[in-house]
């Protein structure tokens, strides 16, 4: 071919200079490499799903999951399966009267800095959100006069006009920071700091727009109570979805999944070594009702028989069987979750006498007694004055679970001859129309998770006071449904010691009835924490043989028992690897046999005292991985392999197409 | 003196056009429904009476409380101050330190594929107008290449490449657990995982060069000049290197509109691929409503075509005398 001179020699020129300072420009930006080692480092997803960017423990929500919780760690642990709090950095914690809370902190607390954490950081804490209202747990201060420390290890909480459900919950959510790293900080909450230095057990090693490592730190004070947590490393890992997730935790890429799995009992089935609380079905622990709000303010959903209508027509069980494959568990009709701090305040009697159940024929009835009837014969119902009806129902675009509930309920109200409709709106705009009131029927479930008190859920359903349509409801009430004795009952439940249980039993059984009497909102199920751990290289963790803490690592869930799965697993022996030419595969079981020791600390709220016991037990665990197909290990390792032919015909298209580019435009005539 | 008039005169449409386009970015996303700090403490479980201190604290720290007008002057002061705001999506991050993360993944895409798909894409649309036989058998394969969407060949190659053939990674920059470095590890799986997106946008920008550069040629051999020149006995090579160069001309023209074209092609290669460039940036900006993540990505992609385009007129006035001289006659 005949190219000018002139414009080969450009091009001769330009090209190799080009990737020159493209090389330089992107290794600027590196660091030093480092190879985790396999038995040393897990591999954890499910609850991270921007770039890491942000390391600050007042803004928990925006924080990198594990900066919460690993890196600054709160006064305790709670594990919603038995309702006990775990003594972590307070050893105890009581009232003293009605109005004064006691905490004691443990010996040799130490930040990751080498200076001990005393009262006066907590107190700090706590009295840096007086100065900094932005902090979410300021509103605290319009209940609690002052803090007083007793001594380096003693505080006490003066509350004016205390809150038990609240202070129960930000026993464990309120994470104590360094006084004297923090009292510097003028503006807390607009720091990114990226040098987060807390008391916890792991420590930030590094991070990418893809992942965030952790590293153990050597001088934690936790060691000599609690141990040594079993992954030295800890990289939790940003998966771009669901599917490549799946893909990741079957390879053994990820240890550990808090991701919402389809397939999940056919995985189990198929891979043994794969690991999910349940054996059976649903498989995972309720995590947070899901619920379908109801707009209370919009013609005829403002009814409370029509919104009964709906709550028969809907088949909670097509969904749960269809949708979920039975990995969920279906609501009650009071949306209690089933733990035991819920759980004991249920009026079963009462959910029997009002409880709506699936009754197509039901809602048939309560809809033509209300005179909403078809009178155009186009197969729908118009209102009692001969209006047509249309209702639209929202999920988040993209949310697939949910999108395929909301197509169930659309067809399940049809069938009852309601026009409805299933929208999916971006998640912005869905969240827009949720909070600010233009909706007819959402799903929802943000912050109905567990906790020590179902005040939590109803603080969420009922608070605030139905603001007008248009303005913000903050972060509940969606569907601004009023009742000024569930107001007046909730400010009760707020002022009753958490250990005057029958006052409580009395106030949440009349709350319940108001809400089956109303049915605001439909309780539908529960959702779940997804979890699913792959044996092959870490064991040791929790399930429902040995149900030690939840195995959820979302951001600001940590201490319902992350924390104590990394302290509890334990890196399988490696094997010598087996030759590949052996002829007879058959399946491979290796059995693990460990004595734990296990210092159990158990504490259990009674009395509005939360006393501490610690209990020693000593059990000989059998952990046994059985692979039973030893092909797919092999596979597993020729993928591992693998990447040399990949790479080379990579590096060899790379090459060509240069080579080629290049000579043809140096050629010369 | 022409050349100074041409260069003042293109650096006034490319000012405009930077004013109009950044205004534009920076009303759009505000004219979306939604509220980004809702979509920010949407995430935020606690209780209710948190959120709302939360929430009000971060409207004015964002400036949302503000009229609309306030903003847009806020926006445009910063802008000269270099600051393109916080993203809101990976709050507290500065939109610039993001973007420059992201703008490297963009130009060791964008760069290699323009450049390479030129040079290769010119030499066969010119090897193709030389011979009927060639010609019949690439100008089809031309055609599929270049009518075909980016995002469209990204996923055939995706499909292709990784899982009917797995030799490539499907996602990403580099392996999970790797740790960007110099080491000879890191480079080749981070080639691995670029040789996807890579070639995905060579192979769409191929045809287009091909196609024209071939028609070019044709189109040149035609003219009175080469008639002329092949009346007076001159070699064909002869009459085809002037057939060429007048061919370039064109095809330079073409660059410029092609870098535009390219870079929206980046941008849904990426997404495809899940390459942490600045498409990927903006696709995940637009999710969490982040208008200064928006902005500041558009800002960035805005300059870089605006940039590219003029320095393609600049080289364009250089190698073509004619404009030049055009110039030089109005003045």
């Amino acid at each position: 071919m005949k190219i000018p001179a002139r414009c080969r020699e450009k091009g001769a020129t330009l090209l190799p200079i080009l990737f020159l300072l493209l090389t330089i420009a992107f290794s600027s930006a590196t660091a030093v490499a480092q190879e985790l080692p396999r038995e040393e480092t897990i591999y954890v997803g499910g609850g991270l799903w921007a770039p890491p960017s942000n390391f600050n423990p007042l803004v928990p929500w925006a924080a990198t999951t594990g900066i919460v919780g690993l890196v600054y760690e709160p006064l305790f642990l709670y594990n919603p399966l038995n309702n006990t709090y775990i003594p972590w950095l307070a050893v105890e914690g009581k009232w003293l009267d009605d109005r004064t809370f006691e905490i004691v902190l443990r010996d040799g607390l130490v930040w990751q800095d080498g200076l001990p954490l005393t009262a006066e950081d907590v107190k700090f804490t706590f009295e840096y959100a007086k100065q900094h209202s932005g902090i979410y747990y300021s509103g605290i201060w319009d209940r609690l006069e002052r803090i007083d420390v007793v001594d380096s290890k003693t505080l006490r909480f003066v509350f004016s006009n205390p809150n038990y459900p609240e202070w129960s919950y930000f026993l464990y959510t309120i994470y104590i920071i360094p006084k004297h790293i923090w009292e510097n900080i003028d503006n807390p909450l607009e720091i990114a700091n990226e040098n987060p230095i807390g008391s916890g057990m792991y420590k930030v090693k590094s991070y990418d727009q893809n992942q965030i490592v952790y590293e153990f730190n050597e001088d934690w004070w936790g060691k000599s109570v609690f141990g040594t947590p079993g992954p030295k490393y800890k990289v939790y890992l940003r998966v771009a979805s669901n599917n490549v997730a799946l893909a990741m935790i079957v390879r053994g890429d990820l240890d550990w999944s808090n991701f919402f799995l389809p397939g999940v009992p056919q995985l189990v089935k198929e891979y043994s070594f794969l690991k999910t609380w349940y054996k059976e079905k649903p498989y995972h622990l309720s995590a947070n009702v899901a619920l379908l709000f109801l707009n209370n303010q919009k013609y005829p959903l403002n009814m409370s028989e029509f919104r009964k209508a709906i709550a028969y027509a809907i088949n909670v069980d097509e969904i749960v069987n269809r949708v979920y494959e039975g990995t969920v568990l279906k609501s009650n009709a009071v949306g209690f979750l089933p733990i035991p701090s819920w759980q004991k305040f249920y009026a079963a009697d009462l959910v029997e006498q009002k409880g709506f159940t699936y009754d197509p024929d039901k809602a048939r009835q309560i809809l033509d007694q209300l005179g909403f009837r078809d009178v155009d014969g186009d197969g729908f119902r118009e209102t009692p004055d001969g209006m047509r009806l249309k209702l639209t129902i929202i999920v988040p675009f993209g949310w697939t679970d949910w999108m395929e509930s909301i197509r169930i309920i659309a067809e399940n109200l049809q069938a009852v001859g309601l026009n409805v409709e299933a929208k999916f709106p971006d998640f912005s705009k869905y969240w827009d129309d949720v909070t600010k009131g233009y909706f007819d029927m959402a799903i929802n479930n943000f912050n109905s998770f567990v906790s020590p008190t179902p005040w939590t859920m109803y603080n969420w359903l009922f608070l605030p006071e139905a603001p007008p349509v248009g303005e913000n409801s903050w972060n509940g009430n969606f569907g601004r449904y009023f009742n000024e004795r569930i107001q007046q009952l909730l400010q009760e439940v707020e002022s009753t010691p958490m250990d005057d249980e029958s006052t409580l039993r009395q106030l949440y059984r009349e709350i319940q009835s108001i809400f089956l009497d109303d049915l605001p909102y439909i309780p539908l199920w529960y959702n779940g924490f997804w979890f699913q751990a792959n044996t092959l290289h870490w064991t040791g963790w929790p399930s429902e043989d040995n149900p030690y803490g939840v195995p959820v690592t979302w951001p600001g869930n940590w201490q319902l028992g992350g924390i104590l799965t990394l302290l509890n697993l334990k890196p399988v022996a490696k094997e010598t690897p087996r030759p590949t030419t052996t002829t007879v595969e058959k399946p491979v079981t290796t059995t693990v046999t460990k004595e734990v020791v296990e210092t159990k600390t158990i504490t259990t709220t009674k009395g509005g005292t939360v006393t501490t016991s610690v209990i020693t037990q000593t059990s000989t665990q059998v952990l046994t991985t059985t692979v039973e197909k030893p092909v797919t290990q092999v596979t597993t390792v020729t993928v591992e392999k693998g990447p040399s032919t990949a790479l080379m015909a990579g590096i060899a298209i790379v090459v060509i197409i240069i080579a080629l580019a290049v000579g043809l435009a140096v050629r010369k005539k | 003196m022409g050349l100074l008039s041409y260069i003042v005169r293109k650096t006034g449409i490319y000012l405009l056009t930077f004013f109009v386009a950044v205004t534009l970015n920076w009303a759009i996303p505000r004219l979306m429904p939604g509220d980004p700090i809702g979509v920010l403490l949407s995430r935020f479980a606690t209780l209710p009476e948190s959120s709302e201190v939360v929430y009000s604290y971060f409207m004015r720290s964002f400036g949302f409380d503000r009229p609309l007008w306030e903003q847009y002057l806020d926006f445009w002061r910063a802008l000269f101050n270099g600051d393109l705001g916080v993203s809101i999506y990976m709050y507290p991050q500065k939109v610039e330190d993001i973007v420059l993360q992201a703008l490297p993944y963009d130009l060791v895409l964008i760069v290699p594929a323009v450049v390479v798909s030129w040079i290769i894409g010119n030499w066969l649309g010119a090897v193709a107008a030389t011979s009927r036989r060639l010609d019949n058998l690439l100008m089809p394969l031309f055609y599929f290449l270049t009518s075909s969407p980016y995002f469209w060949m990204a996923i055939v190659l995706a499909w292709l490449l990784t899982v009917v053939f797995p030799l490539f990674p499907s996602s990403g920059a580099y392996s999970p657990g790797m740790v960007p470095s110099l080491s000879t590890a890191f480079i080749i799986d981070f080639i691995k995982h670029w040789t996807l997106p890579f070639l995905s946008l060579l192979l769409v920008m191929l045809g287009g060069w091909a196609i024209g550069m071939r028609n070019l040629i044709i189109y040149e051999l035609e003219s009175n000049y080469s008639r002329y020149m092949e009346a007076l006995g001159a070699g064909r090579r002869l009459i085809l290197s002037y057939a060429f160069r007048n061919a370039m001309l064109p095809q330079i023209t073409g660059l410029a509109l092609q870098i535009g074209l390219a870079v929206a092609g980046a941008i849904t290669t990426e997404i495809v691929f899940s390459y942490p460039g600045l498409g990927f940036l903006m696709l995940q900006a637009i999710q969490n409503q982040d208008y200064f993540l928006m902005q500041g990505a558009f800002l960035v992609i805005v300059v870089m075509v605006l940039v590219a385009n003029f320095v393609i007129d600049l080289i364009y006035a250089a190698i073509d005398p004619r404009i030049r001289s055009a110039y030089a006659g109005e003045a």
